[in-house]
């Protein structure tokens, strides 16, 4: 018995260790982030890691927000994530609500090449998709952004694995006493689906907030940059700036951390069922 | 007779009317999938026989491209890495994610905490991890080499600036970086575990290692096969990471295929030839998808 008691606190102790050194692991390369960026050049590198800098050196951040116009990006990049995030919102809500709620000869057709596209990666349209924005005169353009990003696949699929689950019979009740589908969708369908809705938004606007290949693509003129394009370039131009350089990284992480913060629930809940699509 | 003429009829008339409101609501999404994706997908296969360099010049080449590019030793190379790449993380995320959500799924104090801290990595920007790890790995002066130093290392590998050594790097962040998604894939399937699964295996006198070898890993088979496969195709599309930390070097060292795409597309506009490397790509990932499919199928059936 005793033995089994010993037994028991060794796994104690050991289930706490991997889990906390995996934590801590997770969280030093953040720290390090934020206590480089507040250090000299010098400094950043000096070793033993002084965790806490002797003097704050806050110049790091407002030099790298004057040259990199870091409000310009930020601006950019919080424009792109809201369109983008309501007009998936708005267009997949609505094309779900045909494909699981109204009866036509061609729906599985239809669906299933949504769904047989979903498997393309992006990287194998993206050359056709360049040909067709520049034809369209819109490369260089946020536009360009928008269009490429708003009406994935993606998210009519997982909403209409949420509004399959809602039953028909709700649908029938609505149209016999005369409500038209669009009133149907907007006071039935929406408010029952917030959750499916806050899910597909998060998804959304962290894969915007952190898209890098379609802006280096697509946007070449400075003035239109996002924050990680932006923040790639400053690291090649000024590639001994250490402590403006790690500024600028922890500039470009917080606005997501905030988001994340406050919404941590959701995130995980968008995740899972952007995972259960397969 | 004519009873049934007028039922069809009136069923032809119901079904016009539901197509034309079906359509309604498809429209907006439906026009921009169209133009954006289903278009640029049949493109994309036109174009990998073709030698279009975005401009004018267009002719069929039939399967040329597809034969050059496996004489391309740049392809070739990167092809390689890709695969190495693949090999190289995804079992050691698959593992440590399961490993350390059984751990927080068995009452550990704090662990909503950890699992947002562990979680982190995979939603702050990719560009900004990248860049801190560049800082981390710096050969010289780097922390990592430095603590390696202090331990008695006194010859520490130059991680991003040596050929042998740079892929395997890249791995290492990738790693720590997906950990915390997989993880919470894990912990979402193992609620799913019934518990009076647990209940009859602790009746039967079973220890918590028999536990997790006999009813929990088991039970997360279709989570792990999920997972893996999940994690091998995001696996062979990898290209920020690698486009920040060494654009491909040193020398072809990490090149691997999305960027070998991306160049030859939008460095060197040979938007045939990339397309045809493109398809090399979708290749891959058709064959681990029909291979998932399948899979589910059988377990379906």
């Amino acid at each position: 018995m005793k033995n089994m008691k010993d037994r028991n606190l060794i796994f104690t102790i050991l289930k706490y260790a991997i889990v906390l050194a995996l934590t801590i692991s997770m969280l030093i390369p953040f720290l390090w982030m934020i206590s480089a960026s507040f250090k000299t050049n010098m400094e950043v590198f000096s070793f033993p890691i002084q965790w806490i800098p002797e003097t704050f050196h806050f110049e790091n951040y407002s030099n790298i927000w004057e040259i990199s116009d870091y409000p310009k990006m930020f601006f950019n990049t919080v424009k792109l994530t809201v369109i983008i995030t309501i007009l998936q919102i708005i267009t997949s809500t609505l094309a779900a609500y045909a494909f699981s709620k109204i009866v036509f000869p061609e729906r599985n057709l239809l669906f299933l090449l949504y769904l047989a596209t979903m498997m393309v990666p992006y990287q194998v349209v993206m050359i056709p998709q360049f040909s067709i924005i520049r034809k369209m005169g819109l490369s260089n353009t946020h536009l360009a952004l928008i269009l490429i990003q708003a009406f994935t696949p993606m998210g009519v699929f997982l909403i209409k694995q949420f509004f399959d689950g809602i039953p028909n019979e709700l649908i029938e009740a609505a149209r016999i006493d005369g409500l038209n589908e669009f009133g149907i969708y907007r006071k039935i369908m929406l408010p029952l689906s917030k959750s499916a809705m806050v899910s597909l938004a998060i998804l959304t606007i962290t894969a915007t907030w952190n898209d890098f290949l379609a802006p280096l693509i697509y946007i070449s003129d400075s003035k239109l940059y996002t924050i990680q394009l932006g923040l790639r370039n400053l690291c090649s131009e000024y590639t001994t700036e250490y402590g403006q350089i790690m500024a600028a990284s922890v500039m470009s992480v917080i606005p997501i951390f905030v988001v994340y913060c406050l919404f941590q629930r959701f995130f995980e809940e968008g995740m899972i069922s952007g995972a259960v699509k397969g | 007779m004519s009873k049934t003429n007028t039922k069809k009829k009136k069923s032809a008339a119901i079904i016009r009317r539901n197509r034309r409101k079906a359509y309604l609501f498809l429209m907006p999404n439906f026009i921009g999938f169209i133009v954006f994706t289903l278009i640029p997908v049949a493109m994309a296969l036109f174009y990998s026989f073709t030698n279009y360099d975005g401009n004018r010049r267009m002719d069929f080449l039939g399967l040329s491209n597809f034969l050059k590019l496996f004489h391309d030793s740049s392809f070739t190379i990167s092809l390689r890495n890709t695969i190495v790449y693949t090999i190289g993380t995804v079992p050691l995320i698959i593992l440590f994610s399961l490993l350390v959500s059984v751990l927080m799924n068995n009452g550990i104090k704090g662990a909503s905490v950890y699992r947002a801290i562990m979680l982190f990595p995979h939603i702050a920007s990719i560009v900004a991890v990248t860049v801190v790890w560049q800082f981390l790995y710096n050969a010289k002066s780097g922390p990592i080499n430095q603590i390696l130093r202090s331990i008695g290392v006194s010859n520490p590998p130059s991680w991003l600036s040596d050929e042998k050594t740079a892929l395997i790097a890249v791995m290492i962040m990738i790693v720590w970086k997906g950990i915390g998604y997989y993880m919470i894939i894990y912990l979402a399937g193992l609620k799913g575990i019934p518990a009076d699964q647990y209940e009859a295996a602790t009746m039967d006198g079973a220890n918590t290692w028999e536990k997790l070898i006999y009813v929990t890993v088991p039970n997360l088979r279709p989570v792990t096969f999920y997972a893996t496969i999940m994690c091998i195709i995001n696996s062979f599309q990898v290209f920020t990471p690698i486009y920040v930390m060494t654009k491909g070097g040193p020398g072809r060292a990490t090149s691997v295929l999305v960027l070998k795409i991306y160049e030859d597309a939008f460095v060197n506009y040979k938007f045939g030839y990339a397309s045809a490397e493109a398809m090399i790509l979708f290749l891959l990932i058709l064959i681990v998808t029909l291979i998932q499919f399948y899979h589910n199928k059988k377990l379906e059936a």
